[in-house]
């Protein structure tokens, strides 16, 4: 469903050449629910972003449900679903409910099959409160549950949700990741989400990818990435360990 | 791509409809804003009987035709010189998931009917100098033609500056220079200006096509720079090849982008 081989992307940042993402080669089948993680500016978002077809890979080769999603950008956006945790897809200005009919409009989505799917996401994301608010005055967590729905009412083959649940609550965390894992589960979507929170990946995910300064660092099941480290460790210090190979690692903080 | 653009378009309308004294302020200061471009050839006129040889209402024509094609871009299509406003807020991103073009998205966003009060100030102007002028009517067919020429060299030049955009990200106001610098340009006979600032609106960036050549056909009137009787046909011409370069520049632009850090 989502297969990338040696795929980079370089960025010359005042004369100098930065690898963002280099040599990323794998592969994800459909029905799949993956995590990837990795370090802040590890590459995890130029990756997203090259799976969506907003950045076009400068080495490699990427397909994304049979397509190459810089050339056939537009065609792709029928058949995938985009959540960006730190922005809103939705219009801005406009209420929840417009922007979904928005959404119906520009996908094509036939007016019968639309009011089933925004009936069955009004009621799995409980968005029935507020869909008349413009989505600027929604709450973080209302408008996470407004993207979510957005970014479903077309019936993706492949949800991209790059950090979904950053700044989110642990009740608004545990709504969204119940929701995912339906999705996933009751319509074979196959999901693919960054995260630095381990518990999205201890509760969501079956497979790790983890990248780190742009390359595939660790590619595996949660098992066997929790096997990576020796005896008792928690998932926390399982990552830990892998961010700082090669580095110092931070001080641990003694408990107050 | 009309209807993605309706769609959209509508979409802000009713958003701003919504705030409907505001709507009629906008409307109504819009058409008093461009009025005084008209009380300024007026007020020349008022001096002398001729401007670079031509008489007042041949420079209404002039403004009217040009004006026209301007303000219909700039309702229309202006939106896509946000290029870096867009890069910067990160929403350039959102639009490139949606299945619709990039370019329709960005040129119907935050569309504004307010604007509608300007198109029908010039086209009010051009249908005055229409009537006053006594003009050949076996040159009419020209009137329409320059029209679309106009408006696609406008759109291109829009588009070329938004393309810019992806590359330097704070150019706006360099590229505003040549938008609203060429719809400020093209409301006078060219001939007040000098010989090569009209060449270089000729043969470079054909400004001229937008209106000044196929006028000069309408009236009936020699080039004062002398340019020969078949350049007043180019504009067509002139207006494809320009919108070509903007559409590659455009694709160009996009397969570039670099989007931002997160």
């Amino acid at each position: 469903m989502i297969e990338t081989e040696r795929a980079g992307r370089t960025f010359k940042v005042r004369g100098a050449v930065v690898h963002a993402v280099r040599d990323l080669s794998f592969r994800i089948e459909p029905g799949e629910f993956v995590g990837c993680l990795g370090p802040n500016g590890a590459g995890k978002s130029t990756t997203i972003k090259m799976l969506c077809g907003i950045l076009t890979p400068t080495s490699g080769r990427v397909r994304v449900a049979g397509l190459d999603p810089s050339r056939g950008r537009t065609a792709l956006a029928r058949r995938i679903g985009v959540v960006f945790g730190q922005r809103t897809t939705l219009w801005w200005d406009l209420p929840l409910r417009d922007s979904f009919e928005l959404v119906r409009l520009l996908y094509k989505v036939d007016r019968k099959l639309f009011q089933v799917r925004l009936d069955e996401l009004t009621e799995a994301l409980d968005l029935g409160g507020f869909t008349r608010t413009p989505v600027r005055q929604l709450s973080l967590g209302q408008r996470m549950r407004g993207d979510l729905a957005a970014a479903l009412l077309h019936d993706p083959e492949v949800l991209v949700l790059d950090e979904p649940t950053i700044g989110l609550d642990v009740v608004s965390k545990a709504g969204i990741r119940s929701f995912l894992l339906r999705v996933n589960a009751e319509r074979g979507t196959t999901v693919l989400l960054t995260t630095h929170d381990l518990g999205d990946v201890e509760r969501l995910c079956r497979r790790v990818l983890l990248i780190d300064h742009g390359r595939l660092a660790f590619d595996g099941t949660v098992g066997d990435l929790m096997a990576t480290a020796p005896g008792q460790a928690t998932i926390e210090e399982v990552v830990t360990r892998l961010y700082t190979r090669g580095r110092a690692a931070p001080p641990p903080v003694e408990p107050v | 791509m009309v209807r993605t653009y309706a769609l959209l378009a509508w979409t802000w309308t009713r958003a701003a409809m919504a705030y409907r004294a505001s709507f009629v302020i906008m409307t109504v200061l819009g058409v008093f804003i461009t009025a005084t471009d008209v009380a300024v050839i007026l007020v020349i006129f008022s001096h002398t009987t001729a401007l670079a040889g031509f008489t007042r209402d041949e420079a209404l024509f002039l403004y009217g035709s040009a004006g026209l094609s301007f303000t219909l871009c700039d309702m229309f299509v202006s939106n896509v010189d946000k290029v870096s406003q867009h890069i910067k807020a990160g929403t350039l991103d959102t639009m490139l998931i949606r299945p619709v073009s990039t370019w329709i998205q960005l040129a119907a966003d935050r569309f504004a009917l307010t604007r509608a009060g300007r198109v029908l100030q010039a086209a009010a102007v051009l249908g005055y100098a229409l009537a006053v002028l006594d003009l050949d009517a076996r040159r009419l067919w020209m009137v329409p033609v320059m029209l679309v020429t106009g408006t696609v060299i406008f759109a291109a030049v829009w588009t070329l500056g938004g393309a810019a955009q992806f590359l330097l990200t704070d150019a706006p106001e360099v590229i505003n220079s040549f938008t609203y610098g060429g719809g400020q340009l093209t409301q006078y006979p060219l001939s007040v200006y000098g010989r090569d600032l009209v060449r270089g609106v000729t043969y470079v960036l054909p400004l001229a096509f937008v209106n000044w050549q196929p006028a000069l056909y309408v009236l009936d009137r020699d080039d004062p720079f002398g340019t020969p009787g078949f350049v007043r046909f180019l504009g067509p011409v002139a207006a494809a090849v320009l919108a070509l370069l903007a559409g590659l520049a455009w694709r160009q632009g996009i397969r570039h982008y670099r989007s931002t850090g997160s």
